[in-house]
């Protein structure tokens, strides 16, 4: 049974690759181009070295965001706020970082913390509103997406939090000094985010929370049946509350490996649409740690191999086409399997009733 | 004048159960036709054979003498059945006249709706039947007895000659009842003919001109008000004989585990759902819970488990206040709940069985160790309640939306029974479930008590109730109303007790 579900889990993701493939093929063919070749490309890109480091460090981030979407998920939460609370994240881990000097190790954690609190109270405003006054979390997160957009403009006027360096034509919060930065490890002769391993941990952190403590019991049942898990004595709305900020604060991690080990401070050239990201990744990795990890980095290679179709005479956005169409096949592709998977399991309880009346017979 | 509808030799079976056998129902035309009987008495399969949302597996219906097959509520409505629904079917941010066309709106081409013409009808309709109702006021804006005429204005609307009253007056105040009896009047006075379901007899005895009774599934017998009385009604709606009680040792401690003192509740409308009421419960007895469904049941058993808090008065089970306590030290404490909507408040349906012995029992252990969720205990103990309550699974992996409702409730039963717990409350512990598996849930209730448990048993079902009980309380809207012996009731009684009819 379990082996039954390790397949059907593998199955899913690739059909919804593959058919999606199969689309685009078909796009590209009545462009006039080979898809063959043009996939060629954009594999012997993607998978050339300096691309691979590149594209680590973005699966960092969004692998992240794909873990915050992920555990809304599980509490039939749509985070579509992990935008803000990335934001409010990394300009106050930040801001936070570059004022205070501490030892090495203590500074980073210093700034982990920081930005997970902004990101988790951030959160936590769309949490109270759900949880209080019945306020879809989908239009409060996409209202707190602007309000700490522009929050963080406001604060990095030059007067308040930010600074303008020379020769530059954006504001930033003031550096953080040395102590407060990550390390970066060679890897395919590139330089890789130490950010990774907390990734990695949060990963592993994540799915022992959600399966073997009591803790994630509550959540998934207030996530299957709001009723059942309220009869069995959870909290439920506390923990649809905790869920959210628990979302918020992973989200606030999203920056934190460019920050930390690459520019050391926060400016408006953040990129936005994590959000977005972060909930296809979990989508397509089926709230799975490791899935959502092939998940977004299928994601990366797709967006750096994009720039080199421009040469072959395709447009790149045939990229987010692929996106697009991988995200809706998944969708149909997990609902198929989970019919499946019932009815498999229907027949096992049917053919068990049999067997017991023959005996009795 | 004749008969709009004749109904004979009607029956529907399910798997496991007959819901109708051999119904038998002439209405006149003209008449308002009552039905009664309990819960499960096949009312509403009845209804629901009339407007076509069910196909009978026998028998025929006549309506103005011609032999129909009604497949569906097109049918019914094309013959000139109509439905009013207990719960009503409106779009609440919808017009008044909106709501009325919304299905079968009169349009020119098939697409632009003719409003002028609709709203000309619906008026003149309001105007003959004298219903109150304003076409262009928003559903949302009105109260209870105002969204029944629109159902009832909505069912004219579509040309209906027979208009059937799902237990009309289960949701309005008094006041309403009399203002929709004089409708109801109305409407036959002008030609319609109307069959309406009430448990009340009270009702049925001063508006019906004809009352048929049902019990187990069949008509027993059609009465005219003049020539019958509540005592006769409440008697053969809940049938000559009560069953016997199962003997037992009988081991009731002095310990109150479960004590009402003056309890009242009242929902955010403010609409009061229990009044003063007054109970108790000893370890060692199985008290049960008679009562029309929706007379409170429900919201007593939300206070006791902390679902809810009391609005005045105090629930006490074994020592805690029950209106400040979390469901999860209630449950820690040894409360036990077999919810009554098993699927919804009972089990995780898309979780494996395994996961669903966790369920209510996370907190402790041995489910529970420390923070952490122990899966091995879980799987062991889910295999004893699979073996102990023989339910039918393969295994204990599968999930619990594989199963058929009847394993699905011997597994719910199982895992509350685990553990040893003090207070047990049961809610339709054995509705749907077939009879080995009823005699397999009886026998642990009995068990429980036998070693000192007190159990709380909310039933619907009169063999259940008297089987099993010690004490039988009878709830009526909020309170109870009697305590009955279950050796010493008869019938009568507790059918008079139950519809609110005070006992001489």
């Amino acid at each position: 049974m379990k082996k039954d579900r390790i397949f059907w889990g593998t199955v899913a993701p690739l059909a919804a690759v593959v058919s999606s493939l199969l689309l685009v093929s078909i796009i590209l063919i009545l462009r006039g181009a080979n898809p063959i070749e043009i996939f060629q490309v954009m594999i012997s890109y993607g998978f050339d070295p300096r691309n691979l480091v590149s594209e680590l460090n973005q699966t960092v981030a969004y692998y992240l965001a794909g873990v915050a979407a992920a555990i809304g998920f599980k509490m039939l939460l749509f985070n579509i706020g992990i935008d803000g609370q990335y934001r409010m994240g990394a300009f106050f881990g930040a801001v936070v970082g570059a004022a205070v000097s501490l030892p090495p190790v203590l500074h980073v954690l210093l700034i982990i913390i920081t930005a997970m609190l902004a990101g988790g109270l951030w959160a936590a405003i769309a949490g109270y509103l759900k949880v209080r006054r019945g306020v879809s979390e989908v239009i409060s997160n996409i209202m707190l997406n602007f309000i700490a957009a522009a929050i963080i403009a406001f604060l990095l006027g030059e007067e308040l939090l930010g600074i303008l360096p020379e020769g530059s034509q954006n504001v930033q919060t003031r550096p953080i000094p040395l102590s407060g930065q990550m390390p970066t490890f060679k890897m395919f002769n590139g330089e890789v985010y130490s950010f990774l391993f907390v990734a990695i941990f949060v990963g592993i952190a994540y799915w022992i929370m959600l399966n073997k403590t009591v803790f994630g019991f509550n959540l998934r049942a207030t996530g299957l049946s709001f009723r059942a898990a309220r009869s069995s004595g959870v909290n439920a709305p506390g923990m649809i509350f905790i869920t959210t900020v628990l979302s918020g604060a992973i989200a606030g991690l999203v920056g934190l490996g460019t920050l930390l080990s690459d520019t050391h401070s926060y400016s408006m050239a953040f990129p936005s649409g994590f959000a977005f990201t972060g909930l296809s990744l979990a989508l397509l990795g089926r709230n799975h740690p490791v899935g959502i990890f092939f998940a977004a980095f299928l994601w990366s290679f797709l967006e750096r191999a994009a720039p080199v179709l421009e040469y072959e005479g395709v447009p790149p956005e045939i990229v987010i086409v692929m996106q697009g169409t991988i995200v809706l096949s998944i969708v149909i592709a997990y609902e198929v399997v989970a019919r499946i998977n019932l009815r498999q399991q229907q027949r096992a309880v049917g053919k068990a009733n049999v067997d017991l009346v023959k005996e009795s017979k | 004048m004749g008969n709009i509808l004749e109904v004979a030799g009607v029956e529907k079976k399910y798997p496991g159960v007959v819901a109708n056998r051999d119904v038998s129902l002439l209405v006149r035309e003209g008449s308002i036709h009552a039905i009664i009987g309990e819960n499960g008495a096949g009312k509403s399969t009845l209804m629901k054979t009339l407007y076509g949302l069910i196909r009978p597996d026998a028998g025929s219906i006549k309506v103005f003498g011609q032999e129909v097959s009604l497949k569906s509520p097109q049918d019914a409505i094309a013959l000139g059945i109509g439905m009013v629904h207990q719960h009503f079917k409106l779009a609440d941010n919808a017009t008044v006249l909106e709501n009325v066309i919304l299905g079968g709106e009169p349009s020119r081409f098939g697409f632009v709706i003719k409003y002028e013409e609709a709203r000309k009808k619906l008026l003149e309709i309001a105007k003959t039947y004298h219903l109150d109702i304003d076409p262009d006021e928003s559903v949302a804006n009105l109260g209870v007895g105002e969204r029944q005429r629109v159902e009832i204005a909505k069912v004219l609307f579509r040309g209906a000659k027979i208009l059937i009253l799902d237990e009309p007056t289960a949701v309005l105040v008094p006041q309403e009842v009399t203002e929709l009896f004089e409708n109801l009047r109305d409407l036959v006075d002008k030609g319609l003919t109307v069959l309406f379901i009430s448990h009340k007899l009270d009702e049925v005895l001063s508006i019906a001109d004809d009352i048929t009774i049902m019990r187990q599934g069949t008509t027993v017998a059609t009465k005219k008000p003049a020539e019958t009385n509540k005592k006769e009604l409440a008697e053969l709606m809940v049938g000559g004989e009560l069953p016997k009680p199962i003997a037992g040792v009988q081991n009731i401690s002095q310990k109150s585990i479960l004590a009402f003192k003056d309890v009242s509740f009242s929902r955010h409308d403010g609409r009061e759902i229990l009044h003063n009421l007054n109970l108790e419960l000893h370890g060692g007895e199985i008290l049960g819970l008679a009562g029309v469904e929706g007379n409170g049941q429900s919201e007593l058993i939300e206070l006791i488990m902390g679902l809810l808090p009391a609005t005045s008065g105090s629930v006490e089970v074994l020592g805690l206040d029950a209106s400040t306590t979390p469901t999860k030290d209630i449950r820690n404490a040894g409360v036990a709940y077999i919810p009554q909507d098993r699927q919804r408040d009972g089990l995780l349906m898309s979780a494996p069985l395994w996961e669903n012995r966790i369920l209510g029992h996370q907190f402790a252990t041995p489910m529970a160790k420390g923070i952490w969720v122990n899966k091995a205990a879980a799987a062991q103990d889910s295999t004893r309640v699979v073996e102990e309550f023989d339910v039918r699974t393969p295994g204990v992996n599968v999930l619990a939306s594989a199963l058929s409702g009847g394993n699905q409730q011997k597994f719910i039963v199982g895992r509350e029974l685990s553990g040893k717990p003090q207070l047990i409350v049961a809610a339709q512990p054995t509705r749907g479930v077939d009879v080995g598996a009823q005699a397999i849930i009886w026998d642990h209730l009995m068990k429980a008590r036998t070693a000192g448990a007190g159990v709380l048993l909310v039933s619907a079902d009169l063999e259940e109730l008297f089987s099993l009980s010690d004490r039988i309380a009878v709830i009526y809207s909020g309170s109870i109303v009697s305590i009955l012996n279950p050796l010493k009731t008869t019938p009568e009684d507790l059918g008079l007790a139950m519809t609110g009819a005070k006992s001489a």
